[in-house]
């Protein structure tokens, strides 16, 4: 199977612009530019590639709400979500640490399918390794003519700036992103209006996630056909997937959408040598827990809500028989209560009560009703009872959690205590 | 154990604003200067001027504070909301060499609490401390992205990754030993 993202991926020493260059690459973007914006656009479309960040919204159709043409505003922007920071989620890192062209790329084929002169990556704070490679890839493509004003000689201008973040999970929602990006409180902001048409300082931006970003030169280069053909699934293209937890190798592949769980689970050589699969998220912290009987599952977003979970990043994480159900649910959601931004109430209070409960349970203090509360909890932060999709996220493992290892909850509550060495 | 210096209650009532040219450096209005000029607001450049002066003075104090709001056109009252919503960000004095332990899930999974607890011994500190000879902070850091590697913890910026004991105690002699530390 071709490889379009990780083909050339070298993590000690990543091609600089004329090593991309010379197997291939910036041929995408040279594509883009002999069509118009609008076709750049439905070849995405065509393509069907869905947002790699964990909604798994299409594309294209993200890009159609766009105001196009002589009457739309002339400052549009472009942001790449780089604020990779959903727990057990490793795959962005990887690529823009092995292949920062691609990402530079794949920025430029979409800015220029939205009109955006100025495009920005807002970066995680704490990969410095991804800043020192994005903002060489940057400059070498500026000095080779591929950024700057009047491209190629066309009428198009584009300029790229990294903006690094100081760690906040909230930044990656795109609103709170473009607060962020605007120099305010990271607080996600109420939608309509959507940022397509009113986003950062006002104007028309698109925020996509890096790996997305990733896709659109193999798309552009190679065409819709070669890329929906790379994959035999419902989804089309291929993805980064991985798995961590304590299996034999932890790490992350390329393969096809739609590679089924337990195919990724034995890349990574199974479970470590004496210990059996309890549960896993499929893609971070914030999904539902599945269980071993789900492995077969192909990882594409229908089949994974199917089985009661999300997709998510694709990332999976694996739950062993010595670690305790209850205190991973409870790490998960701690991550959750901290990273909380405290703007609306049900997640703000809703998620260090949870946190308390759990808290209580795992200590062997654990009352029968606190299920039930916990359970109330879940509903009170559900999606529309909050502002953004942070608390419904950590509701997701909570609510699976407590339905899948019921047993164990119960054991705590019964035995005043926790049974597993971990 | 700890060596944190207590800050003083930030009055943001009736202090008057420095002129930022007489606290931050030529060096530091220059790198900011030039964030400003990347975006369409001097405003959108605070959480980059926050990180060029905690690179240069290893934290925001209050005078750095008021001084980058004052050049930026901002509230202090709005930066610091800003300073304080973000986890590197330091708004107390941090010692020279800062440690960020991850404690997400997939370091859960492979027992980083023995490094956390391995690691607090040793340097006689609890997380959110610095040792008494001021050499070395310790801090807890949600998902480093390492997690194929884990447990990992964050080094100045610098990614160490399948830790174990021997690798912690070999740290910290380096931190100790170490001619900059």
């Amino acid at each position: 199977m071709d490889k379009p993202l990780s083909a050339f991926l070298d993590l000690n020493n990543p091609q600089n612009v004329v090593a991309y260059q010379s197997t291939g690459g910036y041929e995408g973007f040279n594509n883009a530019l002999k069509m118009q914006p609008q076709e750049v656009q439905q070849q995405v479309s065509d393509a069907k590639l869905k947002g790699r960040g964990g909604a798994g919204f299409m594309t294209g159709m993200k890009w159609s709400f766009v105001p196009m043409g002589e009457d739309a505003p002339k400052n549009k922007y472009l942001v790449c979500n780089a604020d990779e920071m959903e727990p057990g989620t490793f795959k962005d890192r990887w690529l823009m640490e092995g292949a920062p062209h691609l990402l530079i790329e794949g920025m430029m084929i979409a800015a220029y399918a939205i009109g955006a002169s100025v495009a920005y990556v807002f970066l995680r704070g704490e990969y410095r390794l991804c800043t020192t490679r994005l903002q060489q890839a940057i400059d070498e493509a500026q000095a080779a003519g591929l950024l700057g004003t009047n491209i190629k000689g066309s009428q198009y201008s584009l300029k790229i700036h990294l903006h690094t973040s100081a760690g906040r999970y909230i930044c990656g929602e795109e609103t709170a992103l473009i607060n962020a990006l605007e120099g305010k409180r990271a607080n996600p902001r109420a939608k309509p209006p959507f940022p397509q048409v009113v986003g950062l300082f006002g104007r028309p931006t698109i925020v996509n996630n890096c790996e997305t970003l990733c896709n659109l030169p193999s798309i552009l280069k190679n065409g819709v056909d070669w890329y929906t053909q790379l994959s035999d699934g419902a989804d089309t293209g291929s993805k980064i997937f991985g798995i961590s937890g304590r299996v034999k190798n932890a790490g992350l592949w390329e393969l096809p959408m739609g590679t089924s769980a337990r195919q990724i689970l034995a890349l990574a050589g199974g479970m470590q040598d004496g210990l059996t699969l309890r549960g896993w998220l499929p893609g971070g912290a914030s999904t539902d827990f599945l269980m071993p009987e789900h492995l077969d599952t192909p990882m594409e977003y229908d089949a994974i809500a199917k089985a009661g979970s999300r997709m998510g990043t694709g990332l999976m994480i694996a739950l062993d028989n010595e670690h305790c159900p209850v205190g991973m649910i409870l790490n998960l959601l701690k991550f959750f209560a901290q990273e909380s931004c405290g703007w609306c109430t049900p997640c703000r209070d809703g998620l260090p009560w949870a946190v308390e409960i759990l808290n209580r349970i795992e200590a062997g203090q654990g009352k029968q009703d606190d299920l039930d509360v916990l359970q109330q909890l879940c509903g009170f932060m559900w999606i529309g009872k909050t502002f953004c999709a942070l608390a419904p996220g950590a509701v997701e493992p909570l609510r699976s959690g407590i339905k899948y290892f019921e047993d164990d909850f119960q054991q705590h509550i019964d035995h005043k205590g926790c049974r597993h060495r971990h | 154990m700890s060596s944190l210096i207590p800050i003083k209650q930030v009055d943001f009532g009736g202090q008057q604003m420095a002129n930022y040219r007489d606290v931050l450096s030529s060096k530091e209005i220059v790198a900011i200067e030039h964030e400003c000029s990347l975006y369409e607001s001097r405003p959108a450049a605070a959480i980059d001027a926050l990180q060029i002066v905690q690179r240069e003075r290893r934290w925001v104090s209050d005078e750095s504070l008021y001084a980058i709001a004052n050049m930026l056109g901002m509230s202090a009252t709005e930066l610091e909301g800003i300073a304080t919503f973000y986890n590197l960000i330091y708004r107390h004095p941090v010692g020279v060499h800062v440690i960020h332990l991850c404690d997400s899930i997939s370091c859960w999974l492979n027992d980083y609490q023995i490094i956390a607890n391995h690691l607090c011994k040793t340097l006689n500190i609890e997380f959110g401390q610095t040792t008494a000879d001021g050499k070395i902070t310790l801090l807890p850091n949600v998902c480093l992205g390492c997690c194929d590697k884990a447990p990992a913890l964050m080094l100045d910026g610098e990614l160490l990754e399948n830790l174990d004991i021997e690798a912690i105690d070999s740290l910290v002699q380096r931190l100790r030993g170490g001619k900059n530390g």
